[in-house]
């Protein structure tokens, strides 16, 4: 380095790459040595793309019941055979499983079909749909080389859906319930919290004291009683909606206090009373002033945020008064392993969960991640 | 001449040519680069800098604390004690090789090495007595009983001159005032009768008669103990005062090492004099003031305040909060200040200048009195009273400039935004009339025009100022109030502030009521100083008839507690502490 070579003691400071680096890139210098949030935030984004482009993700149609498959287990994927001539082949495939019933107890089973195997491949064309709502589209990820045949890496369900379709499913739902929940407490937060904090006098009093009222009742008991209150007329849309309206309306109290808390702790700051002092509004100081700073801890609060809202959204679905069927989210898929038979006959129909927790302690981990990395100035974890 | 201490004895300590480096991404910054020093029994060594020098690091690689810094190179041998009385150790250590975690560190720190730290609220727990702190450390090191260790905690809180040992040994912390706080704190250093002192700026957070005290306890401790002392620290006032040998350092390196009365007389280094004439010339009214006066005598007076008082409510009593008791922070202040003036507000912490300050800036509001800004037609306004909106012209009329130059510019604007910030918002709403006065306001603060672009973090503390300073000339204001305006600077770049303040005087009409704790700033910068004690005027008058003859004995008391830059003139004056008259 030349800093060794010439010995000349430098301010750090001084030197062009640091001084220069935005607010943005310090941050992300920080939070690259935080690997685990690192991977963390390869995880959530993989999830995001998943949940957005889902029916390309998803081989079949979730909601495709098949009488003759009904909790099929889950096949494994086997990449090379070997062939008549005797040969290794390179081809994707899963053993075909066969149903028998045993015919005094019909209890039934699955018996594996050792030649004969149903192909895969990437990018089947299927018969067209919409990817993401909007985009006409005619091929998936993956599929059967022959599109009559039926796969389930997952296994299936009590009406022999694929239990892997379903899966990526209610990755969309269950993913941007999150997302939709933590935006709308994000703007209640913000303007109730920021009020509080800049203004402080009644309105910090009253405030305040509502969100203690609300964080003193139990969450549970609060979603139940709204949820049940909700017509089971619904529509699937409108259901979704009220449910994220039903998050939020306990969410924004912890943004709001954070909120609240810095705000409050900023208004006394020098720059702030500058900016009053060159007469900038209420507004201005808030939204111009001081908002910025706290930018990349409301980015660090949300994304703590997000798991919370999946988890409750998946309590509040396995419960029965969340999401109903049709909707698919990860809490739906979950309801269906409430009893002892799935356990004892289709463990398969747990997956769900392990992807309830895998995207939960992701996004944990990347909130950890990005809190940690939003003070760039700060000694913790240097 | 007094000769090297070299000839006389053995040093206590000594470091060579220690490195010590912190790991960046650009590789090693050395913090301490390459420096040997030796501390003698009885003698102290002034380690002097500005900030980033790496004094304190230094400081801080004796004791083995400069993590994350690395020893890269260099030792710190502690050599085997003369005197009798000590315990002896077993021959010579060298401290760099030690493990930082390791037992025979640990048993060194306190026992032979101690440190007294900048800040005596945060160096001592907040949730410990004050005595158990002491006995505590006491017990670490020798093997005695508790009711032992509290007798002599008792006796080290006497020697430390902390009235009624007795009962301040069960007192906590935030009980005690600052001076008392670090009278605590040497007397936790002292607990285990060390060899060695390091004192980290030790006196810099405290008010000057306050800092007074404790370089005298500091002195007397030494002489009685016999301790080496290294004392750290950026006023050459302080120096004067205490030390025997001065090590100058800068950029991690010692530039210059002497006795401190060859130093003081026969300053080698260029940056040594510098420093030296930075800091006699604040004690001397600036030439530049005194030829712009006669050239541009001052004015009529342009804002007045009459009886102003402001009073903060401490803690009310009863459920419905009828008595309360007030704390008076300002209390029936009058001024005025004239066209092309400047007025010095002085006095110690809690004096209420800041209240002041504050109140006439309106940033708080006043209970009492009257803050009367005339305009340019000659018509006055009270400012009391007034709400956000009605201020908004008056405060493009009087202006401020913080304290703290990291605080008070916003991290997430750039430079140009910040200073274009009062433009904008005074109705100058072309963005390339904007860009064309915010590169004036930068060639007239000194600072390159491509500093716009950039955030406020790339700048130093003194470029940090002059963008301030730039801020509150944006809007041609008349009247800048400067609160602690230079405090937060090393004394090099403050004197170049305070004379761009003053050339800023004479091409834009301005006048400054300048705050300052620092009686020789007010000094060099004021021509009227108003000096402050418990929230009351006590003295105004002309800088130079209140500085050179004081008629309160605050005042006296104040300008006497004042060091003074010359280790010549040491003993000259007869300290005393004022107390107000119950």
């Amino acid at each position: 380095m030349e800093l060794q070579q010439t010995a000349t003691p430098q301010d750090p400071r001084s030197q062009d790459g640091i001084a220069e680096a935005s607010q943005a890139r310090l941050i992300w210098d920080k939070f690259r040595k935080h690997k685990v949030a690192l991977v963390s935030l390869y995880i959530v984004a993989a999830f995001y793309v998943v949940a957005l482009f889902a029916e390309f993700f998803q081989p079949f149609d979730p909601n495709l019941t098949s009488r003759s498959q009904v909790y099929h287990p889950p096949q494994v994927l086997h990449f090379t055979y070997v062939d008549v001539t005797g040969s290794r082949v390179f081809a994707p495939h899963v053993l075909k499983q066969k149903l028998t019933r045993d015919k005094l107890t019909l209890k039934a089973s699955y018996e594996t079909l050792e030649n004969e195997r149903v192909f895969l491949r990437l990018f089947p064309k299927v018969d067209s749909y919409k990817l993401a709502g909007f985009i006409p589209a005619n091929r998936k990820l993956f599929g059967p080389v022959d599109p009559g045949e039926r796969v389930f890496l997952f296994g299936s369900d009590r009406l022999g859906r694929d239990m892997f379709s379903r899966v990526v499913a209610g990755t969309r739902i269950s993913m941007s319930i999150g997302l939709v929940g933590v935006g709308m407490s994000l703007v209640l937060g913000l303007i109730i919290g920021g009020a509080a904090g800049y203004f402080g006098g009644w309105f910090d009093t009253v405030s305040s004291r509502v969100i203690e009222l609300m964080l003193s009742i139990p969450t549970i008991p609060i979603w139940l009683g709204l949820s049940a209150a909700l017509p089971p007329s619904l529509d699937p849309m409108t259901r979704y909606f009220m449910i994220t309206v039903i998050l939020s309306l306990i969410g924004w109290t912890e943004l709001a206090r954070v909120v609240r808390g810095r705000f409050m702790a900023m208004r006394t700051e020098d720059f702030v009373t500058a900016a009053r002092l060159d007469g900038a509004s209420p507004r201005r100081v808030i939204f111009r002033h001081m908002m910025p700073s706290l930018v990349s801890h409301i980015i660090a609060s949300v994304s703590l945020a997000i798991p919370v809202m999946i988890l409750a959204e998946t309590s509040l679905s396995f419960l029965g008064l969340g999401l109903m069927p049709p909707s698919i989210s990860w809490g739906v898929l979950l309801k269906e392993a409430q009893n002892i038979r799935s356990i004892a006959q289709a463990e398969w129909l747990f997956i769900p969960g392990g992807f309830v927790i895998v995207a939960v302690l992701a996004l944990n981990f990347l909130g950890d991640g990005l809190r940690d990395a939003a003070d760039p100035y700060s000694q913790h974890g240097a | 001449m007094t000769k090297t201490p070299e000839t006389e004895q053995k040093p206590l300590l000594s470091i060579r040519n220690l490195t010590t480096a912190f790991a960046t991404r650009h590789g090693d910054f050395n913090a301490v680069d390459d420096v040997s020093l030796d501390l003698f029994a009885g003698k102290t060594l002034c380690l002097v800098g500005e900030s980033g020098s790496g004094k304190s690091v230094l400081s801080r690689t004796l004791l083995r604390i400069e993590q994350p810094g690395l020893i890269r190179s260099g030792q710190i041998i502690l050599h085997p004690s003369e005197s009798d009385a000590r315990r002896v150790r077993p021959g010579t250590i060298d401290l760099a090789t030690l493990d930082v975690k390791g037992k025979t560190i640990r048993a060194i720190r306190g026992r032979d090495i101690a440190m007294i730290f900048q800040e005596p609220m945060s160096s001592l727990s907040p949730v410990h007595r004050i005595g158990s702190q002491i006995t505590e450390s006491i017990r670490l090191h020798e093997k005695i009983s508790k009711a032992d260790a509290r007798d002599k905690a008792i006796d080290l809180l006497r020697q430390v001159e902390i009235a009624a040992p007795e009962v301040a040994i069960d007192k906590y912390p935030f009980e005690f005032s600052g001076g008392m706080r670090q009278r605590a704190m040497i007397a936790l250093a002292l607990a285990c009768n060390p060899e060695i002192l390091v004192a980290d700026e030790p006196t810099t957070a405290l008010d000057v008669t306050i800092q007074a005290e404790i370089l005298d306890l500091l002195k007397d401790l030494q002489l009685r103990h016999q301790m080496a002392m290294l004392f750290i620290t950026h006023d050459m006032g302080v120096v004067a005062q205490i030390a025997d040998q001065v090590a100058v350092m800068r950029h991690g390196k010692v530039i210059e090492e002497n006795d401190v009365f060859t130093l003081f007389r026969e300053p080698q280094h260029s940056y040594t004099k510098t420093l030296l004439k930075a800091a006699q010339s604040s004690d001397t009214p600036s030439a530049r003031r005194t030829a712009m006066r006669e050239r541009r005598p001052i004015g009529q007076p342009i804002l007045r305040t009459v009886g102003l008082g402001k009073k903060f409510p401490l803690s009310s009593k009863g459920i419905f909060k009828k008595e309360v008791t007030w704390l008076h922070a300002v209390k029936n202040v009058s001024f005025d200040l004239h066209a092309g003036e400047n007025i010095g507000i002085v006095g110690e912490s809690g004096s209420g200048k800041t209240t002041l300050a504050r109140c006439v800036q309106r940033i708080l509001s006043a209970q009492d009195g009257q803050i009367l800004l005339k305009d340019d037609h000659g018509d006055e306004t009270d400012l009391v009273g007034l709400d956000d909106k009605a201020l908004t012209q008056h405060w493009r009329d009087m202006r401020m400039i913080f304290q703290d130059p990291f605080a008070s510019l916003n991290p997430r604007m750039t430079i140009s935004q910040i200073i274009a910030e009062p433009l904008l918002l005074s109705g100058m709403t072309s963005p390339q009339a904007r860009k064309k006065r915010v590169e004036e306001l930068l060639d007239l603060v000194g600072l390159p025009r491509s500093a716009g672009e950039r955030y406020p973090h790339a700048f130093s503390g003194g470029q940090r100022q002059r963008v301030s300073i730039a801020r509150a000339i944006a809007p041609n204001p008349r009247i800048i109030i400067a609160d602690e305006a230079t405090s937060a600077l090393d004394v090099s770049i403050r004197s170049r502030i305070m004379d761009l303040l003053l050339d800023l005087q004479e091409q834009l009409d301005l006048s400054y009521l300048f705050i300052s704790h620092d009686v020789g700033l007010v000094r060099y910068f004021c021509d009227r100083v108003l000096v402050m004690y418990k929230g009351e005027v006590v003295e105004f008058g002309e800088t130079e008839q209140v500085c050179t003859a004081p008629h309160h004995r605050y005042t006296q008391s104040l300008l006497s507690a004042v060091p003074i830059a010359d280790p010549t003139r040491r003993d000259d004056k007869t300290r005393f502490r004022y107390h107000a008259p119950a």
